[in-house]
């Protein structure tokens, strides 16, 4: 893991929430999950003191007061038809609305959790048969089948949120398989199997712990979709005419609707408010529990962030004939308490024409944040807090449209991944043909050519061919050569490479890397290789700049760097990589 | 490999069919004396409710009344309703076309919006996208029929702009129809824009979080183009299977909109049909759900192997 850069584990320890409270803490401390859960407890003593709670009899009709307006004597939301009491319908109606959604709950979870828990764990046929059976079910008209059902059972509410319980099962077969797929080639259910622990007691201690959070935000969800098929099915007069419900008295105001317009109002009312505390509780559990957090900046508050920052951009340009130069680049990432992580503090980092030159550091150094920031492409959560970039006189950050247009004109970009990196669904030439014509004023017959002699040179073998293939049909050292053309085909002055080796064979790994130095050697392309490997450096790089932290440490040309290297921090870097390389050739 | 994998699914859709047709044909044929009382009212003679189980054809195995009926399927007939003797077919081809055209009419309009709304949203962040997922949160969350009834306050109890009730077909008076599906369709509209935006909305940044629109974006192509030729081809398969799950949520909001509104389709037929135990009735409707369903499901698939070259190409 720790090769993987640094770019997705600084989001995700930015992710982090700081302290850890209990749960409900949390959840109250939010003002929304306090007004959520105090107005579901509201209903739950409704449901469970409702002899108490309701002035009179549900069922009790008083000819008097039929149709009374709300607030009236002896009816707060008035009386309906037949001159029953709203209000102590509704409260009646609380209960077996509850119920409802409770079997609904249990029956899904059982049937779901389960399943999940059993194609998980055992995949083969028993996976697929449960998906299968999954899709089956979720593609099912749920209402259509509960009123079928009705000709068999009649006026049954549990039987009927029983079966609604199987056809909402999937939702959560669907989360906890994918749940416990992921968990089970975690290493620790691998121990836990060597050490000879049962597959129940496996799914039990580990998985089963794994797959809590998101089942419980699951289930709100699945208690506020419970509710609504209850009272609706009791809106179509499927329910027991003779139980109040939160249905029935909808469906009594409605039919009466034209006598007593604002009848409708108090059931409208109850329910939506129920069914939408909960599905906001469920959002509010998600955040708490899963914390997907950060959210991007707008750009005026990006503006304010580096202005409290203290310092402005757009300082006096270097003196020397650079390249590129970047000037006390300082990056950072908002937190969710409003406190920004920096990860680059500061940087100042200047390649020569032609000059290849090496980033290294460890993971989360901070070296591919700052070879993001010189094209433009940081993800949208980042805030460049100050700094400049400069590349032909101009300064990149202080003029975003300058900045777009080097991008991929002046400065190319050759990813990590390559596989990931081209888009699945246009081949290979369409692709690249129209990155091309995006930076040049170029015929498409004109570009073809060029790009043709451009695969041939990065060592496609028969670029006719490659040019018409879809991005799966290719390798992955394929894929990076196709990269590579990408990011030179516009004649760019610099290439940007963000460990451009370490998704690759070993034996191909060589092959780019030569490739790299042959292009920047013919084309005058200067470099910057980011990169934590060493070996690669010395075989490359002219200059090294070593990062620690979000700063860069030491600075030598690579033969000084290697032969006597002045920070401690460099010394143990080369000594570890050294080691590194040991044990590979003894193993 | 399309064809292929069409003709897969094609196979697998027959095999659903069947597994669902014949577990509803069980469940609500298994029980010979309760239809037969039914019919006859709840105080028939035991020997009248023989007879009449005899008269139904409801003595014989189930799996041979399975067998029947689904010969009828095959042939076109689906048999004739208990109680008043009309055929299902008759009953099925005056109320399919009003609930089709709602159902459809709505998923055009949930298209188009939904997809609007959602890119939107992705794309600008902010203060839009923080309404939009409110409001999807909202607009999903409150039932159908909810909203059906407050719009029948709204529009037509306490400013009468639409009527309340009543279906006019389409080749009688196309404004009349139009005005007669309006409120349905809105009431249905709510909530499907709403589902489908939010996931139109998630597949989009999830797109644009991948690493090759970081590529091309660094390869110098601008953000429009960008958006939508490489993000939306790529949003387009996720965003496809939303919005045919959409199209099942649909037709069973539909069984309450056009209780609410009046409106003579299946989803007030089968209501009223279960209520008096019309068996055959209540199967029909079952089997064109069912087929429609399927039909979205595997159109859903054509599409969206049609859009991914790895089926595609050889």
């Amino acid at each position: 893991m720790s090769s993987r850069p640094t770019t997705e584990s600084v989001l995700a320890r930015s992710r982090q929430p700081r302290r850890r409270r209990p749960l409900i803490i949390r959840l109250l401390v939010n003002p929304l999950g306090a007004i959520t859960i105090a107005f579901l407890l509201v209903v739950v003593v409704l449901a469970v003191f409702a002899p108490l709670i309701a002035p009179i009899p549900p069922n009790a009709t008083q000819l008097s007061d039929v149709n009374a307006l709300p607030f009236s004597p002896g009816h707060l939301l008035g009386a309906d038809q037949s001159g029953r009491d709203v209000w102590s319908r509704l409260v009646w109606g609380t209960q077996p609305t509850i119920v409802g959604a409770l079997i609904v709950l249990s029956v899904s979870v059982i049937v779901g959790v389960t399943g999940g828990l059993v194609a998980g764990f055992f995949r083969g046929t028993t996976e697929a048969t449960g998906n299968f059976l999954s899709d089956v079910i979720m593609s099912l008209p749920g209402i259509v089948l509960l009123i079928a059902l009705y000709t068999l059972t009649g006026p049954n509410i549990p039987v009927a949120m029983a079966v609604f319980g199987i056809l909402v099962a999937p939702t959560y077969f669907r989360l906890v398989r994918a749940v416990v797929v992921g968990v089970r080639s975690e290493l620790y259910v691998d121990a836990a199997r060597v050490v000879g622990l049962s597959n129940v007691r496996i799914i039990g201690r580990h998985v089963l712990w794994a797959v809590r959070g998101p089942v419980i935000i699951q289930s709100a969800f699945i208690i506020a979709a419970g509710i609504g098929i209850q009272a609706g099915v009791d809106f179509l007069g499927l329910g027991d005419p003779r139980q109040p419900s939160w249905g029935s008295v909808m469906q009594d105001s409605f039919n009466n609707i034209y006598n007593n317009p604002v009848g409708v109002w108090w059931p409208a009312l109850l329910i939506s408010l129920t069914i939408l505390s909960l599905v906001l509780l469920g959002n509010v559990l998600r955040d708490e529990l899963q914390s997907i957090g950060v959210k991007p900046l707008s750009k005026a508050q990006q503006r304010k962030l580096a202005a409290r920052a203290g310092k402005s951009f757009g300082r006096p340009a270097p003196q020397h004939s650079s390249a590129i130069a970047v000037r006390d680049l300082r990056i950072g990432y908002p937190q969710r308490d409003g406190e920004i992580l920096e990860v680059v503090h500061g940087v100042d980092l200047e390649v020569k024409p032609g000059e290849i030159h090496g980033l290294v550091g460890e993971s989360g150094s901070g070296k591919s944040q700052i070879a993001f920031s010189t094209l433009g492409i940081l993800p949208r959560e980042a805030v460049i807090l100050e700094g400049s970039i400069w590349l032909d006189g101009q300064d990149l950050l202080a003029d975003r449209k300058k900045g777009a247009k080097a991008r991929g004109r002046k400065i190319g970009y050759v990813p990590q991944e390559p596989m990931s990196n081209l888009d699945p669904s246009f081949t290979i030439g369409a692709q690249l043909t129209y990155g091309l014509r995006a930076v040049q004023s170029i015929s498409k017959k004109d570009a073809r050519a060029k790009l043709l002699a451009l695969l041939g040179r990065v060592g496609i073998r028969d670029p006719e061919q490659v040019f018409r293939m879809y991005p799966h049909e290719i390798s992955g050292g394929m894929a990076q050569r196709v990269l590579i053309c990408g990011a030179i085909a516009s004649d760019p002055d610099i290439i940007v490479a963000d460990e451009p080796t370490t998704a690759l064979d070993v034996t191909v790994q060589a092959e780019v890397l030569e490739l790299l130095r042959e292009l920047s050697r013919e084309r005058g392309l200067a470099m910057i290789l980011v990169t934590h490997n060493l070996g690669v450096v010395a075989d490359l790089c002219d200059v090294v700049s070593v990062m620690r932290n979000g700063l860069i440490v030491e600075e030598a040309d690579v033969e000084s760097l290697f032969a006597e290297p002045k920070e401690a921090y460099t010394r143990e870097l080369l000594d570890s990589s050294r080691s590194v390389e040991i044990i590979e050739e003894a193993s | 490999m399309l064809a292929i994998s069409i003709g897969k699914k094609l196979v697998r859709a027959v095999a659903v069919l069947l597994v669902v047709t014949f577990v509803t044909f069980c469940m609500m044929f298994g029980n010979a004396d309760g239809i037969a009382k039914g019919v006859l009212g709840l105080d028939a003679q035991p020997s009248d409710v023989q007879k009449e189980v005899v008269k139904l054809g409801l003595d014989q195995p189930l799996l041979v009344q399975y067998g029947k009926w689904l010969l009828g399927v095959v042939t076109g007939n689906l048999g004739h309703s208990f109680f008043t003797g009309q055929s299902v077919n008759e009953a099925l081809a005056t109320r399919v076309p009003v609930t089709f055209s709602l159902v459809i009419v709505t998923l055009i309009l949930t298209m188009l919006l939904s997809v609007v709304i959602g890119v939107t949203s992705a794309i600008y962040g902010g203060w839009i996208d923080r309404c939009v997922q409110f409001l999807t949160v909202l607009g999903a969350a409150v039932p159908a029929f909810i909203i059906g009834v407050a719009l029948v306050f709204a529009f037509a109890v306490a400013i009468p702009l639409f009527p309340a009730t009543g279906y006019v077909p389409l080749t009688q008076d196309p404004s009349g129809w139009s005005k007669s599906i309006a409120l349905p369709v809105l009431a249905l509209l709510i909530g499907s824009v709403a589902g489908a935006a939010s996931q139109i909305r998630g597949a989009v940044l999830d797109v644009q979080g991948r690493d090759f629109v970081r590529t091309l974006r660094a390869r110098g192509i601008r953000e429009t183009p960008l958006l939508f030729r490489h993000v939306l081809r790529s949003a387009s398969g996720p965003g496809l299977t939303a919005l045919s799950l959409q199209t099942i949520a649909l037709l069973g909001g539909a069984v309450f909109v056009e209780q609410i509104y009046a409106l003579p389709g299946i989803g007030q037929l089968a209501n009223t049909a279960a209520q008096q135990g019309d068996v055959p009735i209540v199967m029909g409707i079952v089997l064109v759900t069912i087929v429609f369903v399927l039909i979205v499901n595997l159109l859903g698939d054509v599409a969206n192997a049609a859009l991914n070259p790895k089926s595609r190409v050889r």
